[in-house]
């Protein structure tokens, strides 16, 4: 894989901050974009901006195909098995909060559980929070092992016939934890569970099939993987899209309306009322074509070799400690002693490094690791080892800052 | 030369209050105590007052967070201590004209190390760490 070559298509890396070259860290957050994806951006609203499912106008069907193609991509990308499975959505929390919604107060009643893990993001917390709220259900967390991860005999023993769903991150945006979804999965389906997974630190870094997965459902958001932002995806499966109830009502997603009843689309569209995020859809399509051009084992190998650098870089330092295992996705959590994240963040700032520092929409999860806050460097395909070195000649710049003179 | 523009940031009166907080800790009896956190980030503040007679009599606070938030708030309690009520919002209301990055007028305000934190409002991510406590105390004072 060319890095160099790869780096010119991001035009947002070429720049200096703080009169330094740019380093971007902060890929987990949001990643960068390429050309590729704002020119299809640019393009759709320079020469074919149109709705999309209705008027006959020529504009209007090249926008409906470029919409559609855009959902063919990423059924391709996630290998689903129909495109009627791929809903599209403003990012994972709506995709999650559309399964809360809909899925889990239909079908969930006082006594029954739902299973989730202290790694989860806000996102995969509170929607389960608020179903297990309004129905009477049980919200119990599988423990962490010291090191972040799960033992699948714990979740052996906690899944039950109780246990009506089971969701869990792909990858810990915090820990790096990658989860063994598909064993998972496969011990929920015996006790008559569904699986969710919340891919948002998954799809836009490793190959991901759902069929091979069998999860239920598969979340993840656009702009963590060179698309924009507001543009994300619902995978489930269709047997279970097929019974629910949309959660928005409205335009584009009916069928018949009455004055006093309606009926809807059907899949996906019956999940999209309102106008699409239809440069949002065209911006992921050409993000999907970007990253299959690369290749995802080519990227997924970059990043494992990466991370493995900056891993060992970083743990031979003095006065550091790094969270979560290390097996790891490509982002590195960590505190140096004595020094608060936010401080580590503003003196990397200065040196033209962005880091994220805070509590990573994971309270849960600060309060297991005993912190307040943590800071963050977080890898994609376009960083280097030089950015690794960068990141950690600033780290000991930060102890020498706050450790002398003071 | 590189640690020129933080410098401005992290000034050594604010590393020292950083370092050695003033007034951290709890008070005994009837007080008043806000509790505030910043939600994007995490840091977190307990703020204790006794008030009698609209006079901030004594001050003191509990909390997590970065340089910035914990010395504000040791600085902060310093400065109020022995305030009326009146005065310590007027002093609230310079600061958040400090932060942002406006002239203030400081006569009849003894504001003590509070001037030091002048530089963060060069730094706008920081800014809600430095009015963290301040926030706290308006929303003591104001609930009583």
């Amino acid at each position: 894989m060319d890095v160099k070559a790869i780096r010119e298509q991001f035009p947002i890396l070429n720049q200096e901050v703080n009169g330094h070259p740019f380093v971007y860290l902060d890929s987990s957050a949001t990643s960068q974009k390429p050309i590729q994806v704002i020119e299809a951006v640019d393009t759709y609203y320079r020469t074919y901006n149109s709705n999309v499912h209705r008027g006959v106008h020529t504009l209007g069907t090249k926008a409906t195909t470029a919409y559609e193609g855009a959902r063919e991509k990423v059924r391709r990308f996630i290998h689903a098995s129909s495109s009627a499975e791929i809903i599209f959505t403003r990012g994972t929390t709506t995709a999650i909060n559309t399964i809360a919604t809909s899925y889990a107060r239909t079908n969930l009643q006082a006594g029954d559980e739902i299973i989730i893990t202290p790694m989860e993001h806000h996102s995969n917390i509170i929607p389960w929070q608020q179903a297990a709220k309004a129905t009477g259900a049980t919200l119990k967390y599988i423990p962490l092992q010291e090191d972040g991860t799960i033992r699948l005999e714990d979740v052996r023993e906690m899944v039950s016939e109780q246990t009506k769903i089971v969701a869990m991150t792909h990858v810990s945006n915090v820990l790096g934890t990658i989860n063994p979804i598909k064993e998972v999965a496969t011990i929920a389906h015996d006790h008559g569970a569904i699986m969710v997974v919340d891919g948002a630190q998954g799809a836009p870094h490793m190959k991901v099939d759902v069929q091979e997965l069998d999860c239920d459902f598969y979340a993840f958001s656009g702009h963590k993987m060179c698309a924009p932002t507001g543009i994300g995806v619902l995978y489930g499966k269709k047997e279970l899209l097929e019974n629910m109830e949309p959660v928005e009502f409205g335009g584009e997603m009916i069928d018949f309306v009455n004055l006093y009843d309606s009926t809807w689309k059907e899949l996906p569209w019956k999940f999209e009322g309102g106008t699409p995020i239809i440069a949002g859809a065209i911006g992921l399509g050409a993000a999907i074509d970007f990253i299959e051009d690369i290749g995802m084992d080519a990227i997924s190998k970059h990043e494992e070799k990466l991370a493995t650098y900056a891993y060992e870089k970083m743990q031979a330092m003095d006065g550091i400690t790094i969270y979560g295992p290390k097996h790891r996705a490509a982002l590195i959590t960590f505190n140096l002693d004595d020094v608060h994240p936010h401080d580590t963040a503003t003196v990397l700032d200065a040196d033209g490094i962005a880091v994220r520092a805070g509590h990573h929409c994971a309270q849960p999860l600060m309060r297991w690791l005993d912190v307040t806050a943590t800071a963050r460097a977080s890898l994609y395909l376009y960083n280097t080892e030089e950015d690794v070195d960068r990141l950690v000649d600033g780290l000991k710049k930060t102890k020498e800052y706050f450790g002398n003179g003071f | 030369m590189a640690f020129n523009n933080l410098d401005t940031l992290y000034r050594q009166v604010i590393m020292d209050h950083y370092k050695n907080p003033r007034n951290k800790g709890n008070l005994d009896g009837d007080t008043l105590t806000v509790d505030m956190n910043n939600p994007t980030c995490g840091d977190r503040i307990q703020l204790n007052m006794q008030v009698e007679d609209g006079i901030v009599k004594d001050a003191k606070f509990e909390g997590e967070g970065c340089s910035i938030s914990m010395a504000s708030a040791s600085m902060m309690t310093q400065a109020i201590k022995g305030l009326e009520v009146e005065k310590a919002l007027k002093m609230s209301e310079m600061f958040s004209k400090m932060m942002l990055g406006e002239d203030v007028d400081t006569t009849g305000l003894d504001v003590g190390d509070i001037e030091a934190l002048q530089g963060v409002s060069k730094f706008p991510a920081r800014i809600k760490c430095a009015t963290l406590c301040w926030k706290a105390m308006e929303k003591g004072v104001k609930d009583e």
